[in-house]
């Protein structure tokens, strides 16, 4: 090789470039662990049962825990899949059924363009929508700035889980003289039914980890609310309120309560992906 | 029987005006978005005329409202955080897309990817304010500069490290969408793997990377949380890159419970609105980048 110095030396810069970027990427690596090391260490150090079992106390006391931010994110979570779901999928069958039309293909597009608003305006909006009329904040007001983050992934996700569904199932059905309707509902819907199921999941580990348009619309609470047209606390409120406290106790409960928001996340997100992989549909 | 019939035709009909009303309604919420931010405005936009968008002072207090500052600070931090994490991104995408296409060694930069994107907002800006700021500190200290820790440097760090995973995976994408078969002819002709990347990969595949870094710039444009609890909250124009300032998202979340007037409430609805059209305007560039030159 030495005799062709000319290549000698592409083989040297192929092999740099190779290492150069090998390295950049891997360095990707440090701040994951740096963020999951400080949050597994300060969160597991600061967790008992109370903490998980109990609701929060003036700074000062002993003890103390989050389970009304545990439940309320919860309670937000089943409402606003209360509120997206149903239409959600509607829309997304609509879309997928008319996907040759213009109207539908607009509105498609009209969708993506939905997943593009940065959510502290939507929380503008639900501000303006429900807490202006009913004078007050509430977990429901909360729960519509979700639901219509939740809206893009849900529709999208039934969008093109009915398109992956051959046309044959769909023939066979109308040739049996099975209504329209039917069809869909009997035979199309629980066929695409794991594609719609994960998408959801997915949606969901969105917003049980979102802060911004909760700000102004369920606010937070230091007791255990459960009435939806009162204000009420969740995880990601909790940590900001705590993170933004002068007290160190206070700052210990926050890295706890990350670690407790960063599974409940990664579990909705692990059974999004196994449900994809495993249901996947094939025909 | 013929009363079964008509039975299932109703509800059919029933069930295609469903599927089309549902269609109405994402219209209308679209719509309704978009007037709710403008009707609410009309007070702001009444007061404060152009000076909203000229003037440089932003004082709650003497009615003074101008929101320069922060679209300053939003374009200064979400460019600074595309600049730090543009290597990493692109590296990462060559590994994915060409190095290790199809190897199982790619699985664990895939799953690094992954649960970066999948960690909440608020629990970068936790992480930042008690990890990062304290190490911004010290390096301000060997600098020589003020060492607040809190500031544009500190945010865009975090917000780069936030959006490597959403700039990465369009990359990727679109660098695996480049032929296969004129790849290999270069291969055949002897060129090797960085001259491929260089000569065949890059351009093929750099409008949909520039528009997956126009995507994630929209991303970094409306992240509000993580940006809100380490950029310091100042109200002027910064005058340095490790300056405290903020972003329009960040002002919105601070201030907004606390807006006592209707004047000032109706003034962070317009912050909104503009926050609203800017990012999507960058994100329908980014978007019809995409679909015109990769969608078939």
């Amino acid at each position: 090789m030495n005799d062709f110095p000319a290549y000698r030396r592409r083989e040297i810069t192929d092999k740099i470039v190779r290492i150069a970027i090998y390295i950049t990427t891997f360095t990707i690596l440090i701040p994951l662990l740096l963020i999951f090391g400080f949050i597994i260490k300060n969160g597991i150090s600061n967790i008992s049962v109370g903490f998980l079992i109990n609701n929060p106390v003036p700074v000062g006391e002993e003890g103390g825990g989050i389970l009304n931010a545990i439940l309320g994110t919860f309670i937000l979570i089943i409402l606003s899949s209360l509120i997206a779901v149903p239409f959600g999928i509607t829309a997304g069958i609509f879309l997928s059924e008319n996907s040759n039309k213009k109207y539908a293909q607009y509105i498609s597009t009209l969708v993506d363009v939905f997943q593009g608003i940065p959510s502290i305006v939507l929380g503008i909006v639900a501000y303006v929508w429900i807490v202006l009329p009913l004078k007050k904040f509430s977990a429901i007001s909360g729960a519509v700035a979700l639901s219509i983050m939740m809206l893009p992934t849900i529709i999208k996700a039934t969008e093109e889980t009915l398109k992956m569904i051959p046309y044959t199932l769909k023939e066979a059905a109308y040739s049996l003289g099975v209504p329209y309707h039917r069809t869909i509902l009997k035979v199309i819907l629980p066929a695409a039914l794991s594609g719609i199921l994960s998408g959801t999941l997915v949606s969901i580990g969105r917003i049980s980890g979102e802060t911004a348009p909760l700000l102004f619309t369920a606010f937070g609470s230091n007791i255990l609310e459960l009435n939806i047209f009162k204000p009420m606390n969740s995880l990601p409120l909790l940590i900001y309120n705590y993170a933004k406290s002068p007290y160190p106790e206070w700052h210990e409960l926050a890295w706890a309560a990350s670690f407790v928001l960063i599974t409940i996340v990664f579990i909705f997100n692990l059974l999004a992906s196994i449900g994809e992989k495993k249901w996947k549909i094939k025909f | 029987m013929s009363h079964f019939f008509s039975k299932e035709r109703r509800s059919e009909t029933i069930f295609r005006w469903l599927l089309l009303s549902s269609s109405f309604l994402i219209i209308l919420i679209i719509f309704s978005i978009a007037l709710t931010l403008v009707i609410e405005s009309f007070p702001s936009i009444k007061h404060n005329g152009l000076s909203l968008l000229t003037g440089d002072i932003w004082d709650p207090v003497s009615e003074k409202y101008s929101v320069l500052p922060f679209i300053v600070g939003t374009f200064i931090t979400s460019i600074l955080a595309l600049i730090i994490s543009i290597p990493f991104s692109i590296a990462a995408s060559l590994y994915l897309g060409e190095y290790a296409e199809g190897k199982r060694s790619s699985i664990i930069i895939k799953s690094v990817l992954d649960l970066l994107a999948g960690i909440p907002s608020i629990i970068y800006g936790f992480w930042g304010l008690m990890v990062l700021v304290p190490v911004v500190r010290k390096f301000e200290e060997i600098l020589g500069i003020p060492p607040l820790g809190i500031g544009i440097f500190t945010a865009s760090l975090i917000l780069s490290i936030m959006i490597i995973p959403y700039t990465t995976s369009i990359a990727r994408e679109v660098i695996r969408l480049v032929p296969q078969d004129i790849k290999e002819a270069a291969y055949s002709l002897g060129a090797t793997r960085f001259e491929v990347i260089r000569d065949i990969v890059i351009p093929y595949a750099k409008s949909g990377i520039f528009a997956g870094i126009l995507l994630s710039f929209g991303r970094a444009f409306g992240e509000t949380m993580a940006v809100t609890m380490v950029i310091g909250n100042a109200n002027y124009i910064p005058k340095s890159l490790f300056a405290p300032a903020n972003t329009m998202a960040s002002v919105i979340a601070n201030e907004f419970a606390e807006a006592t007037s209707d004047l000032y409430l109706s003034t962070l609805v317009s912050l909104g609105l503009v926050l609203l059209i800017t990012s999507l305007v960058v994100n329908s560039i980014g978007r019809f980048i995409i679909t015109r030159f990769y969608v078939k």
